[in-house]
């Protein structure tokens, strides 16, 4: 296919289409996924780039911007690593998506769910009997020198035989049309909801289209998964957690993420222990079993009593519960062996001796270098071979330091075939694939990109189900090399066109499968604590948005900070760690990066459109910290972050279900909320305290106007502390926030054998003591003293649940 | 010979710890035509919620244990009757290098005891080039193989100070070869590591030394603590021979082992961690007595 040839096929179409495909080059001896190799705009898509090309700039832009805004609104990330630090990007999603025939896509997920049933067998094999070892089908070496081969995992049986559930496989095609393999995924692949995420984004910008051409949907395959997974439990009614190493991984997002879409806890390792050879989970209501974990750690994390013995995410002892078979894990620990580069060597070979046929789809051409046949023939042959590390689980594409590319290293320097031969056993040669392109849209305009496909599968009942769609990575430049998404590569939806129509299936349709709905009660220790945190850092923000506007309205009012009220409410402000001297200070914008940390751990216990508004607090907070000035020009801004962090505590409130997680999150803003009322009470209520500060408790308390209607006077010392420390009608009144510790309390599991936790007991002791006195019985003393009562009662709430 | 054993190991926290899990690897091995176990047991206090033995990947005895209560102490206290079987034929000495790397290629085993496992660089002992320079003019193509490692050892012995102030447990092997100082453990590893380099498979042996050397020797270095030394494969026929850097000697008579690995952490004595708030110390005391004969 030439330049030319393309020239003559677009003179057929009408100008926009002409315009659309003007700078779609193929490159000579690569296939390409839009046009066949007589240079033909493939039929599947025909309807997509009419569509495409029948959209001006600006209804181009328009759609193209509807999917952008669903993965802001939805907050989809990933983690990029640089060299010290890791940052969250957007996912960078290419708009135009991968359109493949459903024939050919019928052909491939057979071949793959053949491939999947082979790796089970390998993975039996590996950690059992050994029998290809000393058959001669696996240089013992592959094994032994392979971080992924953990020998504390040799001769454990999964509880219900089978060691994989869900794997992956990166796919692309080759210059002769056929498909390759180019990577096991085997470990905990991640991606499935990032698929399912590009899904959502792109349908945003191309439904109809995608409803006309029947392309398939993607929600079944996950309905299938979580009803599998759920089968693997006692009974198909025991309890499921999903795994994470926590919001520092790169694909935390998706584990929060699937998480909340299947319905099962998100679980970090210190959630779990292992008692008596059973795993279960720590909640606030005591230990709960755990009958199926998904996984989402790589295997040596999991235990560090056996594994990894750095490990902090990992559970000591989980390994001995596996071998008890008390609970089924997904994918068997381990698993990560399969990945290995030097693996792809020997699987051909190892298809033909376990299943007596060949790989219906092949993987890329491997040589693993510790054997001498195959050193020597790569050696030979390295003008079209990469060598790189044999262990790694990386794909073809994703290069280690000393990687030889077409004889070269990446210094540019040829390679010494002696260093080869040194270090023949840690290399593996894989043949140079050039891979297929697909289009993707640069500046309104369609360009080939290199291509390579991730597909997902589950183990069913009924065997594999395989994700009709999956996600595809598109190079940034033309160079098939250029593909990681951590080198600024990009991800495509993956239509799979079908040529009737389908049953629409989504999985919050599907309400008949008999799901558990008891297991509210189950909130992980560490969530809770996260949540409670939570609560305390977003009101201990709003304290100090409060106290430094009431400081710059001051400021305002007369042009000077240098009076007695005004260097009063500065002390304040240092107490609570403000630096009155930085218009929006550091230790603001601290507490409310704590505050999304803490979010951030906990991402699949609240809504989207919570964690967006914390991230917009932030966001404007830092922006101000940049401009703003003191004085009128900050109370305005402050004004501005009191209305967006009541916009968080407002979306929590509103929409959060009133079960234990909104409990602690409701507690620990209770608790903060109480000490800085009895902080501001303390200090504007003393004898020696400035003019005006009794003004300013109220305003600062926000009872302006009930202060007005209620008392009919003046502020004076009796009237203040009635109104905001003992008024139980009064939401910032101190009263007001121990009657609602004491009702969030009264829902907080009791300890076994007990009627009330210390907790309970504590709370109705602090209602008792506020409902009985009258604002003159209140000394300074009596405040302090409620300051420190209230502040022990986290460390309480922590020894009862959190332990 | 008889050997009395006794392992004292000793925690004390600056809080109480809670939650504990343990693996320990203190129990000496049965060993076919080595060592006989006569009786061994490990007493932990204060008292486990729960105890679990086995056996581990490489065939060492392990106990995993959990406590249950927060605890200001904790030990971990073995005794062990062991009988040290001598050798029922010399060692015979084996094949050169070019032979031991034939006689490696017919091997298709992943068994425990194949050297398979013992050749590629393990968590704690990497490849390393300084020590792969210093090994490099051990390699000789006639020389026997346990001559070749018999060299290495007394050459270890000879450059390296035996010297217990200068590293502790975590001390990369590479520091300890760069300041030719360490212990047991050190000797071991550089020696494990330079036994690789030259192709020659190696692995990791703890176990007790015999606290007073028999009359008319010198007491041995080590023996207040486990030891450590090495076993290096020398060829189908001649199977695993054990040495010992640190004392420039071969492991036979004076040596009980408890466990074989790839390095130090495939062996540790005891591993898992408490969860603590303040600091801790330790404290471990060897007792490995000759009985009379008998016994």
């Amino acid at each position: 296919m030439t330049p030319a040839n393309n020239a003559l096929n677009h003179a057929e179409m009408g100008a926009e289409m002409a315009d659309l495909l003007s700078a779609y080059n193929v490159l000579p001896g690569i296939a390409d996924e839009l046009y066949d190799e007589h240079g033909n705009i493939r039929p599947v898509w025909q309807p997509f780039l009419h569509h495409l090309a029948g959209l001006d700039a600006d209804a181009l832009e328009l759609v193209l911007a509807q999917a952008n805004q669903y993965l802001r609104d939805g907050g989809v990330y990933y983690r990029q690593y640089q060299k010290q630090t890791s940052v969250e990007k957007e996912w960078p999603l290419s708009h135009v998506p991968l359109l493949i025939e459903k024939a050919e896509w019928d052909t491939l997920a057979t071949a793959l769910s053949e491939r999947a049933d082979l790796l089970e067998m390998m993975m039996a094999d590996f950690y059992g009997e050994n029998r290809l070892v000393k058959d001669g089908f696996l240089p013992p070496q592959v094994l032994a020198s392979n971080p992924e081969w953990l020998r504390p995992a040799v001769g454990i049986s999964p509880r219900d035989g089978h060691f994989l559930h869900h794997v992956a496989f990166d796919i692309g095609r080759g210059p002769n049309g056929r498909w390759w393999v180019l990577g096991d995924r085997t470990q905990a692949p991640s991606g499935a909801g990032f698929a399912l995420e590009t899904r959502m984004a792109t349908s945003r910008s191309f439904s109809r289209v995608m409803t006309e051409n029947n392309v398939m949907r993607l929600a079944g395959f996950f309905r299938q998964f979580r009803d599998a997974v759920q089968a693997l439990s006692t009974n198909g009614n025991g309890r499921v957690g999903i795994l994470t190493p926590g919001p520092l991984n790169d694909t935390y997002f998706e584990h929060a993420y699937i998480a909340r879409y299947l319905g099962f806890p998100l679980l970090q390792g210190s959630d779990l222990t292992v008692q008596d050879g059973k795993l279960h989970m720590r909640t606030v209501s005591g230990l709960k079993p755990i009958d199926v974990l998904w996984r989402r750690v790589d295997s040596s994390w999991m235990d560090p009593l056996e594994l990894d013995e750095n490990s902090f995410i990992g559970t000591p002892g989980i390994l001995d519960a596996l071998r008890e078979q008390s609970f089924t894990l997904v994918n068997a620990v381990g698993s990560g062996v399969l990945e290995t580069r030097a693996m792809m060597a020997f699987t051909p070979r190892i298809c033909e001796h376990l299943t007596g046929k060949p790989l219906t789809l092949p993987n890329i051409a491997t040589w693993w270098c510790g054997s001498e046949d195959a050193l020597e023939y790569a050696i030979a042959n390295s003008a079209r071979m990469t060598f790189d590390n044999a262990m790694s689980t990386g794909l073809p594409f994703e290069h280690g330091d000393n990687v030889v590319i077409a004889g070269k290293t990446l210094d540019g320097l040829e390679v010494n075939a002696d260093w080869i031969r040194r270090n023949g056993e840690r290399l593996a040669a894989q043949e140079i694939l050039s891979l297929s392109t697909s289009p993707a849209l640069v500046n309104g305009r369609l360009v080939a990109r290199p291509m390579s496909l991730r597909v997902f599968l589950a183990r069913t009942a009924n065997g594999w189900c395989v994700m009709p769609g999956g996600f595809a990575r598109i190079g940034h430049s033309g160079a098939s090399t250029d593909i990681s998404m951590q080198r600024g590569g990009a991800v495509c939806d993956v239509w799979v066109v079908s040529d009737h129509k389908e049953v629409p299936d989504t999985l919050l349709q599907h309400s008949g499968t008999g799901y558990r709905r008891s297991d509210l009660g189950a909130l992980p220790s560490t969530a809770a604590d996260n949540l409670l945190w939570l609560g305390r850092y977003v009101e201990r923000a709003e304290d100090q948005i409060r106290l430094l506007r009431a400081y710059h309205l001051r400021i305002a009012e007369t042009g000077s900070a240098d009076y007695p009220l005004a260097s009063n409410i500065a002390g304040q402000l240092e107490l609570i760690g403000a630096d009155p001297e930085e218009v929006i200070p550091k230790g603001l914008i601290a507490d409310i990066e704590a505050t999304l940390r803490s979010a951030g751990n906990v991402r699949d216990r609240f809504s989207i459109d919570g964690w967006n508004a914390l991230v917009d607090l932030l966001k404007t907070a830092r922006e101000f910290r940049k401009r703003v000035s003191a004085g009128d020009d900050a109370s305005r801004a402050y004004s501005v972050l009191l209305r967006k962090v009541s916009g968080f505590t407002g979306l929590v409130h509103e929409n959060m279900y009133h079960f234990m997680g909104w409990r602690f999150l409701s507690i620990g803003r209770a608790i903060e909320r109480s000490l800085a009322m009895l902080r501001l009470l303390g200090e504007t209520t003393r004898d020696d305290a400035p003019e005006g500060s009794l003004d300013l408790a109220i305003e600062v308390g926000d009872s302006v106007m009930t202060h007005r209607r209620r008392y009919s006077v003046a502020t004076d010392r009796d009237t203040v502390i009635d109104l905001l420390l003992l008024d139980e009608m009064n939401p910032r009144s101190v009263h007001f926030q121990f009657r609602a510790l004491h009702e969030h309390a009264s829902f907080l599991p009791h300890p076994e054998g007990q009627r009330m936790s210390e907790f309970q007991v504590r709370m109705t002791e602090l209602v008792t003591s506020l409902a009985t006195v009258t604002a003159e019985d209140i000394t300074h003393e009596r405040l302090a003293g409620l300051a420190t009562e209230t502040g022990e009662l986290h460390d309480l709430l922590s020894r009862t649940y959190l332990g | 010979m008889l050997y009395d054993i006794k392992l004292a190991i000793d925690y004390e926290f600056e809080t109480p710890a809670n939650a504990g899990r343990h693996l320990l690897r203190m129990l000496p091995r049965n060993i076919d035509g080595v060592q006989r176990v006569l009786i061994s047991n490990v007493d932990s206090q204060p008292e486990p919620a729960e105890r679990l033995d086995s056996l581990d990947f490489f065939g060492n005895q392990t106990v995993s244990l959990r406590l249950g209560e927060p605890t200001e102490t904790e030990s971990f206290h073995m005794r062990a009757r062991v009988e040290k079987l001598p050798r029922a034929a010399p060692v015979n000495s084996g094949p050169t290098l070019a032979m031991l790397q034939d006689e490696l290629a017919t091997i298709h085993s992943l068994e425990p005891e194949s050297p398979h496992h013992f050749l590629p660089q393990s968590r704690l002992v990497k490849t390393d080039k300084a020590v792969a320079d210093w090994a490099a003019p051990f390699k000789n193509e006639t020389m026997p193989i346990v001559e070749i490692v018999s060299r290495i050892c007394s050459g270890l012995h000879a450059i390296m100070k035996f010297d217990p102030q200068s590293t502790d447990v975590d001390t990369p092997m590479a520091e300890a070869f760069r300041k030719r100082r360490g212990v047991c453990q050190d000797f071991t590893h550089i020696m494990i590591a330079a036994l690789r380099s030259l192709h020659i498979p190696a692995g990791y042996v703890s176990g007790f030394l015999r606290t007073i050397p028999p009359k008319g020797s010198e007491r041995l270095e080590g023996a207040d603590a486990m030891h450590a030394w090495v076993r290096a494969w020398c060829g189908s026929q001649t199977g695993w021979v054990e040495f010992d850097p640190t004392n420039n000697m071969r492991a036979e008579l004076d040596h009980v082992i408890v466990a074989y690995g790839r390095d130090y952490f495939d062996v540790a004595p005891v591993k898992g961690t408490l969860r603590l708030a303040g600091g801790q110390a330790s404290h471990q005391s060897v007792d490995m007595v000759p009985l009379p004969f008998p016994g």
